[in-house]
């Protein structure tokens, strides 16, 4: 941005108010709307994948040639999904303990039955 | 509302803080108004960008945490050596432990690692400062106001009581209602902040403003350990904000993600705060070898041995690290398969541990050791760090610690490693470069006073610890009128205050060489054993730091300068130097942040709404701010080099 002699720098101010609508959205669809769960949670997916995208290509460098054609910011990022992939894999080994005393179904399903099984958490 | 509401009342302990807070705070205002240094205060400090003042302040800030951390302990320990005598009650206690811990680890022995690096790091590549010097200054003033936040608990509405670690459900709203644990959250997502853009700062520092020549495989392994360091804080700190943050909307806002009602899962907060956790430990670890490996370096006159070696094992330690958490909670249950899977994988990181050791050992070998106060703590390191690490291998084998947990065997451990890795290397930086901050040493007979005394009172302090453990003394209890454990306690509580007569002579030296030590002449203070280009600078250093930038294209390259009479000033050479201009931005900004976390901490949403749209409006005025700093005249460079060097 060696260009950024006293202009507003527009592409910032839009990618600013975009992601904060983006949010906004997001909050309204979890918080207000009558929207099934599905519909939520595949609604606030999307409008996260738009927000990565907006902060990438609006705010970062992703495709500036001195990040070596966005060579460096991908290496980065591939750190990052590979700890992202740590910490979900990770945390659902570690936690879905306790969870096959009743059934033997699959994890989503255990999910629900956390609330009853609490107690057993604290127990161990 | 009352202001008798807020403060804490009935505790003659903490009337007595109240007293002398007050008391120090009325002689400061007294000092900085009777000899007029506001105006020095707030444009030489407040407002500076410069990192060698910004990491005098970090060292300062955190010394001042050691003290506060410090007396923490020591109540601690009197209350555990007479726990007849009823000097502390449960409550107390337990808020004593919890701002202990916090306050050693996130305010203590981060910002002291922060502030070498902020000091020294550029001065190592030879660059002139940060990469982003304004977001270096919005960093400190992050951790300070995160610190002063989570100090003024204990007068101002309660300090937190769950634990440094503050495990849900206890944590949550239903069992620690009011304002307590809010503020660990909130003290701790400010001074967050600050640290992770630090290393996003020292990260981009580090990759793209070395000296030219020098790749990455010729950087000092102090700047190596902190670029390892900084990729830690990148990726462990943002889990630590979600989790904070977490806990803060469900405590605030009534939400369930850690409660045992709902939906919450309350070991969740447990398996999160230890994904950041143990990578944490790692970054006030590592920092920690670098500096070892510096002195050792130094003092044995050799080149550190296995240079690229100590390399990767820092970068193994560091993905590893990633790796071992639930070593923290075996003990929950997961079963016997994960926790093997993590028991091994605990097991593993001791190999590159050890791999260091024996390097350090080999640089030793056969060499002339000159044992100066910073080699003294370095060499005290290897020894008792390894009984650190012994025992955390032992506190790895899942099936044993399901014996050591939550005993004094874990604290004896992490003490062993903590004090004798990170507390040591603080020490030893501090005065390995003291005479590159301040202009002259710090006074050696003093110094080794203060080693002797530490070093024997840690010793005295902590090994007993492990034998307590192995006769069954848990942690954090108060009553402790057990026959048996009584002795060792008595004797851990001597070991203890031994420590503390140590740092007193240590801030006692830190006085007394600022009256007496005599002025260095030279920039490479150790008797001309410097290696990396710090010591090339003047001392005190320019704060441009380099007239002109050498090339470099070896390890240590301040050697072969030396023996080819070259210098940071090669006067045909000298062009304009590009430096930011000061501000006081970074501090309106962060006190708005601070004051808007102040309110979460009450709940009281207007003062927190204030402040957030405050500190948004300052962010907004950043945006818009196009001052691009200024140059340094090719005169006054040639000026200031001139005089610093007798020329
Ligand atoms: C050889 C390397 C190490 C191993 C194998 C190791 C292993 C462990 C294990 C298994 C525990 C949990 C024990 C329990 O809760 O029952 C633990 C606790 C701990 N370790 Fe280490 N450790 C190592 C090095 C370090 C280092 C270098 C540090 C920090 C500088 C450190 C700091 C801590 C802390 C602070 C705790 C306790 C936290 C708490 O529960 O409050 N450890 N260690
Ligand atoms: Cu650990």
């Amino acid at each position: 941005m060696a260009d950024s002699k006293k202009r507003v720098p527009m592409n910032h101010v839009i990618g600013f108010i975009l992601s904060l609508v983006m949010t906004l959205v997001a909050a309204w669809a979890a918080i207000q709307s009558d929207l099934p769960v599905t519909w939520v949670i595949i609604g606030i997916m999307i409008l996260a994948l738009l927000q990565a995208g907006v902060q990438l290509f609006m705010f970062m460098h992703v495709t500036e040639a001195s990040s070596g054609n966005g060579h460096v910011p991908w290496n980065m990022m591939f750190h990052g999904f590979a700890l992202a992939g740590i910490l979900v894999a990770g945390s659902l080994f570690v936690m879905s303990f306790g969870h096959d005393h009743g059934d033997h179904g699959d994890m989503g399903e255990n999910q629900q039955h956390e609330e009853q099984q609490s107690e057993d958490h604290s127990g161990h | 509302m009352h202001i008798t509401d807020i403060l804490v009342t009935g505790e003659p302990i903490i009337y007595g803080a109240m007293v002398s807070m007050a008391l120090v705070g009325i002689a400061l205002l007294f000092i900085l108004t009777y000899f007029k240094k506001w105006k020095w205060l707030w444009s030489e400090w407040l407002t500076t960008v410069d990192h060698k003042k910004i990491g005098v302040m970090y060292i300062l800030s955190a010394l001042l945490m050691l003290f506060r951390g410090g007396v923490d302990a020591m109540m601690m320990r009197v209350q555990l050596a007479f726990p007849d005598l009823g000097f502390l009650n449960s409550q107390h206690y337990n808020e004593i432990f919890t701002t202990h811990g916090t306050i050693m680890i996130i305010f203590m022995a981060m910002p002291f690692l922060i502030g070498l690096m902020n000091i020294i790091v550029p001065l190592q590549i030879g660059a002139r400062d940060f990469a982003f010097p304004y977001l270096n200054a919005l960093s400190f003033w992050s951790f300070f106001f995160g610190m002063a936040l989570f100090n003024i608990s204990f007068v101002i509405g309660g300090s937190p009581d769950a634990g440094w670690t503050s495990y849900t459900p206890l944590s949550g709203a239903a069992m620690s209602p009011g304002p307590g644990q809010n503020f660990y959250l909130m003290g701790l997502q400010l001074s967050g902040i600050g640290t992770l853009a630090t290393g996003i700062n020292l990260m981009v520092t580090i990759l793209k403003m070395r000296a030219p020549g020098m790749k990455l495989f010729h950087m000092p392994i102090f700047t190596w350990s902190t670029l390892v360091t900084c990729f830690i804080i990148v990726f462990a700190f943002p889990i630590l904000t979600v989790a904070l943050a977490l806990l803060t909307i469900d405590r605030v806002f009534g939400a369930q993600f850690f409660t045992l009602t709902g939906e919450g899962l309350p070991m969740m907060w447990a398996n999160l705060f230890w994904m950041w956790g143990h990578p944490e430990v790692y970054i006030v670890i590592l920092p920690a070898f670098g500096i070892f490996s510096e002195v050792i370096a130094t003092f044995a006159k050799k080149r550190l041995f296995g240079y690229n070696v100590m390399v990767w094992s820092m970068i193994v330690i560091a993905l590893l690290s990633f790796l071992v958490w639930v070593h923290h909670f075996f003990t929950m249950g997961a079963g016997a398969f994960v926790n093997s899977v993590f028991s091994v994988s605990t097991m593993l990181i001791a190999v590159p541990t050890g791999v260091k050791i024996f390097n350090w050992l080999a640089t030793l070998y056969k060499s002339k050791i000159e044992f100066t106060v910073p080699m003294l703590w370095s060499l005290a390191f290897i020894p008792s760090f390894i009984l650190g690490g012994v025992t955390g291998v032992m506190l790895g084998m899942a099936a044993a610690d399901y014996q050591f947990h939550n005993s004094y065997f874990l604290i004896a451990h992490f003490h062993y490693v903590l004090i004798a890795g990170t507390v040591f290397a603080c020490f030893a930086g501090l005065v390995f470069w003291y005479p590159k901050m301040f202009g002259h040493k710090m006074n050696e007979r003093l110094g080794k006073w203060a080693f002797w005394l530490f070093f024997f009172g840690f010793h005295v302090c902590f090994f007993p610890q492990y034998f307590l453990g192995l006769d069954g003394m848990p942690r954090r209890l108060f009553i402790t009128n057990v026959a048996e454990w009584l002795p060792l306690n008595v004797i851990s509580t001597v070991g203890a205050f031994g420590m503390g007569l140590g740092f007193i002579v240590f801030v006692y030296n830190v006085y007394y060489s600022f009256r007496y030590s005599e002025r260095e002449t030279t920039g490479d203070s150790w008797n001309g054993n410097g290696r990396t280009l710090e010591w090339a600078t003047t001392t005190p250093v320019p704060y441009y730091n380099f007239a002109t930038v050498p090339y470099v294209d070896e390890i240590d390259p301040y050697i072969r300068m030396k023996e080819e009479g070259k210098t940071t000033f090669e006067e045909d050479k000298v062009k304009p130097i590009h430096m930011p201009s000061y501000t006081g931005q970074p501090f309106i900004m962060m006190a708005l942040l601070g004051l808007a976390s102040f309110g979460l901490v009450f709940e009281w949403m207007y003062v927190a709404v204030f402040g957030l749209i405050g500190a948004v409006f300052m962010m907004i005025r950043r945006s818009f701010d196009y001052d691009d700093g200024y140059y340094v005249p090719v005169e006054e460079i040639k000026r200031t080099e001139k005089k610093a060097r007798g020329l």
